[in-house]
């Protein structure tokens, strides 16, 4: 697959039966099964059975399955893995990553619990969690740590906290930290993916939230509660009228190539590599979320 | 829902929550004697309370026995009150159970 | 033992109900209309030589009541309903036995008469039952079968002679002292009184109760004093708080509302959801909700629609305000939204059992749907619908206009989650057959979207809409895959409910669980 999906991830409460039976009928691109923040301490031992039980009774079709252990420097994220990693989950999300080590540990204790599964080493993928100020720092660092890194998160809750700045409903206090995390991933060739909007009543500005860090560049967005989905995905998906330009973008150097012309111009503007470059991107996003028009799957391939 | 404090009680490990699609589960172990060795084997007493039982009642019994050999369980008082647990869930509560009645029996070890 | 025409067992004749004629697949069953639909009354009223008002037991005095008579109550006081026990009781002191009751329906409150049953006052049932009296019946309690119809089969069989009814006690939120009754106000009101016009038509008796007697004329009455012999006053016909409920609530469950939401969907990719349309939901939890998104999309897209029918609520009387509906055919009002808005608006008019869904009538609104959105406890892989067993076997909800709506409709939709606990919704086999699968044509779960093979238009539509398309089997399977397959629930061999299908055919029966 050129492009994973990932524009909507779910949190799914680790310890609730009813919600890990039913995470997979609502289409979210993928599914966040949490052992941390959901979970008291009291219960994590119940949500990491409970958890393991249902990755191996469960099919969730097409998402992609994603697990949130508690932090390795907890006495509970080192048996979270030993628990969860021989259920061949997709991806591991890691909590509160400051620095590359923290990366790094779980690539070790992942890789000795695949070869001790019989799962091909270095299968499972990463998604560390920015939530500190020492993590934002490090972004780069944390990005690059190890080939299982596939996309970065942050926590906006715990990081505004830490830097002392103060919630807002537009995110000015985040402004940096989503560059930067940008930046990092861009440079990693990994995916950015934009924290939770909270008010789940809110369907407008979770939009707004969402359309801004699609401008941004982010490649999704993780939500708390099923109905956020098609509003994120509305948000991440190219709309008709981007993908009809982009679709204009690439018939319009195809012709140009055909009749050896060297300067190809679109709805005004001269294609020129980037303009090509952001086309292509449009039309992958949209084949994969199923957005393109019928007669073009097959011609874009 | 659940827990804590009942958990206190030693040889005893309470599990899950009347929430829908879940059950309940009380498991009871017997104690070490002092001196060493268990109290008297009792076998395994299972009881069943659930709104589907009549149609999944063998079923619930067999997963919940099953899960109980396989975490070597051969004496224990097992009490089960379902709400709509699928086996998966059903499996993880009683494991859950014996494993936090094992713990509270071996900290309060003579 | 022959199999009818949806593959169930069905004697030739049943104990305590007679010859069956099986159910066919192949269409209705005639049933002759009688030469004289409305009968003479039986009452010592006849040639009124008496005041019609005077108190129970003076009418009790005046009827004609014999043991062995079929009485019969409406169910619009629903679990509020007093009047099926002063009635019984009061049948009771006078020594009657073996009456069959031919309610409407029956609801919890009504488990009163389980101890009529015992004492011998009351031999049996015909009608709908909900809760208590289900159970018992399942249990074993009566002698003969329960009779379960659906609406519109009540109506013809009423209208048949099939069922026929010595007394009909109807409970009356208002009344004049000529019989003149309504439901639209009082404290009792319950908006429409749909369910009891058959029986104010063709009962040999007929007696009203009121806790509302207001001067002669009545000026808007559903049931007109031609059909009544008596006016009972009463203290209290009902507990108002459970005769409708307040502002029904649509679910926030999102597996429900995902539901509701791929409904409208359907709806909208059958092309039911256009200008014109006509329509009918249940007044489930599911059903609300797809009623919900429906009235966005024609709302967004200024959608003008003919009618919606059956139980009406709060959120089709605002659909009809803000002319999404021009009228609202009402058999029965389930909110006191609804119950005011019969008064208010001229639009929303109320409708008997018999112009809903009867079978045999001259014309029935049913048959006018374009979409019918409906419930089930069960399905199975030939799209056949039990609303009445649960999955214990037990006999614990009536039909209501189930299998009337199924038949009449454009496009049936079942609605379902495919699990509820443990329990697998989409089965091999349903328990009961309530609703023949030829007349359903949709099953929308959290899960997919099945479409009965007949229905291959149908499926074309939805592919094209992108809907999540399933076999049946396949939406079995993933529910066996998560439940197990489900123990068939142990059952006696005798026959404690008769399913009749719409035309009074046998579609199934319902044995005694062990």
């Amino acid at each position: 697959m050129t492009t994973t999906l990932r524009r909507s991830s779910l949190y799914v409460p680790g310890n609730n039966p009813s919600m890990l039976i039913n995470a997979g009928i609502y289409g979210a691109d993928v599914l966040v099964f949490d052992l941390e923040d959901a979970v008291p301490f009291a219960e994590k031992d119940a949500a990491r059975i409970l958890l393991r039980n249902a990755l191996s009774a469960v099919r969730y079709a097409s998402a992609e399955v994603v697990v949130r252990i508690n932090s390795l420097s907890t006495p509970f994220g080192r048996e979270d893995l030993d628990v969860i990693v021989p259920q061949r989950p997709d991806t591991i999300r890691i909590p509160k990553c400051e620095t590359a080590r923290d990366v790094t540990d779980v690539d070790r204790a992942v890789g000795e619990l695949e070869a001790a599964s019989g799962i091909e080493r270095g299968s499972i993928r990463f998604m560390p969690i920015i939530e500190t100020a020492l993590g934002a720092w490090n972004v780069m660092e944390i990005a690059t740590a190890c080939p299982r890194v596939t996309a970065l998160n942050f926590g906006a809750e715990d990081y505004t906290a830490d830097i002392g700045a103060i919630r807002t409903k537009d995110g000015t206090e985040l402004a940096d930290l989503r560059a930067r995390m940008l930046l990092a991933a861009r440079v990693a060739g990994v995916q950015a993916l934009d924290s939770v909007y909270s008010d789940v009543a809110d369907d407008d500005g979770l939009y707004e939230e969402s359309r801004r860090a699609r401008i941004l560049g982010f490649d999704g967005k993780s939500v708390i509660h099923p109905r956020q989905i098609p509003v994120v995905h509305r948000a991440f998906t190219p709309s008709e009228k981007e993908i009809a330009a982009a679709l204009r973008v690439e018939r319009g150097l195809a012709e140009g190539k055909r009749m050896g012309v060297g300067v190809v111009v679109v709805d005004g503007k001269m294609v020129d590599a980037p303009v090509l470059k952001r086309a292509r991107k449009v039309l992958e996003l949209a084949r994969a979320a199923g957005a393109l028009p019928k007669e073009e799957e097959s011609s874009c391939r | 829902m659940n827990s804590g404090h009942e958990n206190a009680v030693p040889g005893r490990g309470v599990a899950g929550s009347f929430e829908s699609c879940d059950a309940l589960v009380v498991v009871t172990l017997p104690l070490p004697l002092p001196g060493g060795g268990a109290s008297a084997s009792g076998g395994v007493s299972l009881h069943l309370e659930s709104p589907s039982l009549a149609v999944c009642g063998e079923r619930m019994r067999r997963v919940a026995l099953e899960t109980l050999r396989a975490l070597d369980v051969n004496d224990a008082d097992v009490a089960i009150s379902d709400r709509g647990a699928l086996d998966c869930t059903l499996a993880a509560r009683v494991e859950t159970a014996v494993r936090r009645a094992r713990a509270s029996a071996e900290v309060n070890r003579p | 033992m022959p199999l009818n025409g949806v593959g169930r067992d069905v004697p030739d004749r049943i104990p305590g109900y007679g010859d069956a004629r099986p159910f066919s697949a192949d269409g209705i069953a005639e049933t002759p209309l009688r030469e004289a639909p409305e009968t003479e009354s039986g009452a010592e009223t006849r040639g009124r030589s008496v005041a019609k008002v005077v108190p129970l037991e003076r009418s009790l005095d005046l009827l004609d009541l014999r043991d062995g008579m079929t009485i019969s109550f409406h169910h619009h006081l629903r679990d509020g309903d007093l009047v099926v026990s002063m009635v019984l009781d009061a049948l009771a002191r006078r020594g009657l036995r073996g009456l069959t009751l031919a309610p409407t329906a029956l609801f919890p409150v009504h488990e009163s008469i389980l101890a009529h049953v015992r004492a011998g006052v009351v031999a049996g049932i015909q009608g709908s039952v909900n809760g208590p009296v289900g159970r018992a019946a399942s249990d074993g309690l009566f002698d003969g079968p329960v009779v379960l119809r659906s609406h519109g089969g009540r109506a013809r069989a009423a209208a048949s002679g099939e069922l026929p009814v010595d007394v009909a006690f109807i409970a009356a939120p208002t009344a004049d002292p000529e019989g003149n009754l309504s439901g639209l106000s009082g404290p009792s009101a319950c908006g429409s009184l749909g369910y009891a016009h058959t029986d104010a038509r063709y009962a040999r008796q007929v007696v009203a109760l009121t806790d509302t007697l207001v001067p002669y004329p009545l000026p808007r009455a559903s049931i007109d004093q031609s059909c009544v012999d008596l006016v009972v006053p009463v203290e209290r016909l009902g507990i108002p708080e459970r005769i409708v409920s307040g502002t029904l609530a649509v679910t926030k469950d999102p597996l429900r509302l995902l539901i509701a939401e791929r409904t409208a969907r359907v709806l909208d990719a059958c092309g039911v959801i256009a200008p014109g349309m006509s329509f009918q939901a249940g007044a489930g939890g599911i059903s609300l909700a797809a009623t919900a998104a429906v009235r966005e999309r024609m709302r967004e897209r200024k959608i003008r629609g003919s009618f919606a029918s059956g139980g009406i609520t709060g959120d089709l009387v605002a659909m009809h305000e803000e002319g999404l509906f021009d009228a609202l055919l009402d058999v029965q009002s389930f909110d006191t939204e609804a119950v005011r808005s019969l008064s208010r608006n001229p639009g929303h008019r109320e409708m008997s059992a018999a112009m809903y869904a009867c079978p045999s009538s001259r014309g029935c609104v049913v048959d006018r749907l374009d979409a019918a959105i409906l419930g089930a406890t069960q399905v199975d892989v030939d799209f056949n619908v039990n609303v009445n067993t649960e999955s214990d076997g037990v006999l614990l909800h009536g039909i209501g206009g189930h299998m009337d709506t199924a038949a009449g409709a454009g496009v049936t939709v079942i609605v379902t989650p495919l699990l509820r606990g443990r329990l697998p919704m989409v089965v091999d086999r349903v328990l009961t057959v309530t609703t023949p699968g030829s007349t359903v044509d949709v099953i929308v779960t959290e899960r997919g979207v099945a479409v009965n093979p007949a229905r291959a238009d149908l499926a074309e539509a939805l592919r094209k809409a992108r809907l999540p398309l399933r076999d049946i089997g396949d939406l079995r399977d993933d529910a066996y895959a998560l439940t197990g397959e489900p123990e068939a629930p142990r059952f006696g061999d005798r026959i404690i409910g008769v399913v009749e299908y719409r035309d009074g055919t046998v579609i199934d029966v319902i044995r005694n669980v062990v």
